[in-house]
């Protein structure tokens, strides 16, 4: 009886698992949050601005975003959507090694994407970019820093699902499940940044 | 059939599961939803306390009772107080408790995320209310139109207790949204088609996806408030080339749905009690259904009728006109569905029908007003003014809260197992309904007289002075009433717990359990065959199945983790106006009660 109770209780009436049903509703709620995010940059975009650096230099995307760099540093975060598969499909064939090898992969292809912001968010201060500066700094700064904050707390979530598999026992028998959501939510964060690069960068004023 | 299901009763509660501990670690719905219930019933006292203090003001001209400064305070509290204290969490308090009973399940989907929410409510809630303590209270008003929120214009701390209050409240809000639609989506009993649920529980899941969606604009709006105020940005400063509309627009976003949010649970509740008392199965069940998810969806189109005055031009104005005049067309059709569902029905009055019906007439009142300001040139005149005090009253107080009260006395024997006293309800019912229409109906007179809303004193010689007597009379007549329902209840509680499990002869599956339930719910999990499943099987002679012996329940174990991990939000939450080192404190808090959370067994 206690196994037909353990079925009956992760039985559902959709077949999807709950939780995974949970992140997809959870991911639909954080498009409405960048959305919100996006629009307010955009209203913004191409708004008449006079601030200049100490060098005379007008305050406005053209002159500051560094698209070649960028566009390294999206590389990276699209690669690490890459990695994500290959460690979920490690966990639902139980090849834990492989899922630990790219549950790695993935955390410090999303470290490498953030040392990336920092760098760029540093070159923008210096240039005399920042939160006050105009319009333009207030709404990238919030945008990308939000986007940011999601990518370093994938980070710490995968690392905590590595450090868990590390366990005797392991991720446990739904470790196939565990990593998906991790998963779901790591793709979610990197199809924002595709949107946010596109705008952002790519369409010019 | 009802006999049958006594005779396997187990015990509601074993005894030694009633401490302070065994609460603040509980992950069981019916405790969360209990406890749902009564804080947002003691934040319906308060807030009508602060609405007490609000008509003693406004009594006479040049009143003297409280001076502008706590008025300001007040009158943003006593909104912030009703909308997110009270009338919310009532209704979470009836999703908790009632939800997994009316669909035949344990518990929902996520138990510890269900604590997390009223605890994270909770501490939410008591930041808020703090603030009156710490220097002052929120004073610009429940919407807190930019710029008059910012730092320039608000230099105390009682605009950060408004963002980080409603930031946590949002966060828990969001939580429980996510928990219900899982539940209801996922965790139906065998036979529980998505056709066959309460209208009640359709309009939980309706409610829910409004919170998931809105929620993250408001948020947005808010972090925009919160980096102007501290972290030098100007989003809204026109000054620094910020839009004050952007605000405008981010929270209507939100505070439109919101509205649904707030009576959706109502006309919920009506759908249950009105087919009960009349005998009959609800009239034209998909109309009503599909109607409550058009107003869920035409909600997000119609946020822009609140900025008519704003300047957004005649063709944006022509359109939310046309999209909010259009919400009429689902409600219309809703009430009349109640309405054939009485018609030719054995009606018994009781007070929850007392309070159903009563519903259908004050929301229907406040209906109409809402419609009338829909119009752009009639909007502006009432814009700002009393007229738009008594519409938002009657659809709430009319509405919510009636509703709210007719499934107070409708659940009180399932959720207590003990019956509100009839003779004092009927009392109860009597001088709500008279208060509420004294103290908001001369509120029409009151604004197409000119009154402006939030004003803390007026002259005399305005025409204002009696209708403004006359409502602050009416304001008393609800507190009488909310003391009758008060005494009833404690009256109540400490009579025999003697209620059948269906004393009402209700068609819905949380009836066929005992009153109240016991910890798993049901024995053996109801198979469900109709719309109206417990008349269906009383005309049909389906007798509930007999529970297999030495059957194990799973029942998910208590935890501390929820209340821990809320504590670690409250932390981060008060950080951005004491210092930031206590925000600091909060992430490894939270860290912390994940993975306990996480690694903590929970079979």
């Amino acid at each position: 009886m206690a196994a037909a109770a353990q079925i009956e209780h992760h039985a559902s009436s959709t077949g999807t698992d709950n939780r995974k049903l949970l992140m997809w509703i959870f991911l639909g709620s954080e498009c409405l949050f960048f959305g919100s995010l996006l629009a307010t940059y955009l209203i913004f975009k191409g708004e008449p601005t006079t601030a200049t650096n100490d060098h005379g230099l007008l305050m406005i995307p053209a002159n500051i975003l560094d698209i070649p760099i960028t566009s390294q540093s999206t590389f990276v975060l699209l690669m690490s959507s890459l990695t994500m598969v290959l460690a979920v499909y490690g966990a639902q064939t139980n090849r834990l090694k492989m899922m630990k090898l790219w549950l790695l992969a993935t955390m410090l292809l999303g470290l490498v994407f953030l040392g990336y912001q920092v760098f760029e968010f540093t070159t923008f201060g210096n240039e005399g970019l920042n939160l006050s500066t105009n319009q333009f700094g207030a709404s990238f700064f919030m945008l990308t820093g939000f986007h940011g904050a999601h990518v370093g707390i994938g980070v710490l979530y995968l690392g905590s699902l590595l450090l868990a598999s590390f366990r005797r026992s392991g991720l446990g028998p739904e470790a196939g499940v565990h990593v998906e959501l991790a998963g779901l939510y790591w793709h979610f964060v990197d199809i924002v940044w595709i949107v946010l690069f596109t705008v952002i960068y790519l369409i010019p004023a | 059939m009802a006999t049958a299901a006594e005779t396997i009763a187990l015990p509601a509660e074993s005894d030694s599961d009633s401490g302070i501990w065994s609460w603040i670690t509980t992950v069981d719905h019916k405790r969360i939803g209990t406890l749902y219930a009564i804080t947002g019933f003691i934040f319906f006292l308060v807030g009508g306390f602060e609405a007490l203090l609000i008509r003693a003001q406004l009594a006479v001209p040049n009143g003297t009772v409280i001076d502008a400064s706590l008025f300001n305070q007040l009158f943003g509290v006593h909104a912030l107080t009703m909308i997110f204290l009270a009338v919310m969490p009532m209704g979470a308090g009836f999703f908790n408790y009632m939800i997994p009973l009316m669909i035949g399940a344990r518990d929902v989907a996520f138990p510890r995320l269900n604590a997390l929410s009223y605890w994270i409510f909770l501490f939410g809630a008591l930041l808020l209310s703090s603030s009156f303590l710490f220097g002052g209270a929120p004073d610009s008003g429940w919407f807190a139109y930019a710029p008059l929120t910012s730092e320039q214009f608000s230099p105390g701390h009682n605009m950060d207790f408004y963002v980080l209050g409603i930031l946590m409240l949002g966060v828990s809000s969001m939580a429980a949204a996510l928990n219900f639609a899982v539940t209801i989506i996922n965790m139906r009993a065998p036979g529980m088609t998505m056709m066959r649920l309460p209208v009640f529980v359709w309009m939980t899941l309706v409610i829910s996806f409004l919170l998931i969606l809105a929620l993250p604009p408001l948020t947005v709006a808010l972090l925009q408030l919160l980096f102007d105020r501290h972290y030098t940005t100007h989003f809204l400063d026109p000054n620094g080339g910020g839009d004050p509309l952007l605000w405008q627009h981010l929270f209507w976003t939100f505070g439109h749905p919101e509205v649904y949010v707030l009576i959706l649970p109502a006309m919920g509740i009506v759908s249950e009690t009105l087919p009960v008392f009349s005998k009959k199965p609800l009239f034209g069940y998909r109309a009503i259904v599909f109607s409550g998810m058009a107003i869920g969806f035409l909600g997000w189109a119609v946020w822009a009728h609140h900025m008519y005055t704003t300047g957004l031009g005649p063709v944006q104005r022509s359109i939310f006109a046309g999209t909010t005049m259009t919400i009429g067309i689902p409600t219309g059709i809703k009430i009349f569905n109640w309405l054939a569902t009485m018609y030719g029905g054995s009606i018994r009055f009781t007070t929850s029908m007392y309070f159903a019906v009563a519903f259908l007439a004050t929301f229907t009142i406040g209906g109409i007003s809402g419609v009338m300001h829909a119009s752009p040139p009639i909007d502006t005149q009432q814009q700002d003014t009393y007229w738009i005090v008594a519409h938002i009253h009657y659809v709430l107080m009319g509405g919510a809260v009636m509703g709210i009260f007719s499934g107070i006395y409708y659940w009180f024997p399932k959720m207590t197992g003990r019956f509100l006293d009839e003779g004092l309800g009927k009392l109860h019912f009597w001088l709500f309904f008279i208060g509420i229409n004294m103290t908001f109906f001369p509120m029409h007179f009151l604004g197409t007289a000119g009154m402006p809303r939030r004003i803390y004193t007026y002259d005399s010689g305005l025409g204002w002075d009696f209708w403004n007597m006359f409502a602050t009379i009416g304001s008393l007549v609800i507190t009488v009433a909310l003391l009758v329902f008060i005494l009833n209840f404690f009256r109540s509680m400490r009579t025999e717990q003697n209620a059948p499990n269906n004393p009402w002869d209700a068609p819905g599956l949380e009836w066929a359990t005992t009153s109240p339930p016991p910890e798993h719910d049901f024995d053996v999990i109801p198979e469900v065959r109709d719309r109206d499943p417990l008349w269906y099987d009383r005309d049909n002679g389906h007798t509930p199945a007999e529970p297999v012996s030495g059957t194990h329940i799973h029942l998910p174990p208590p935890s501390y983790y929820p209340i821990l991990m809320a504590l670690g939000t409250l932390l981060l939450a008060v950080g951005p106006m004491t210092h930031l080192a206590i925000t600091a404190l909060g992430i490894p808090v939270i860290i912390y009660s994940i993975w306990g959370w996480a690694l903590e067994p929970t079979d």
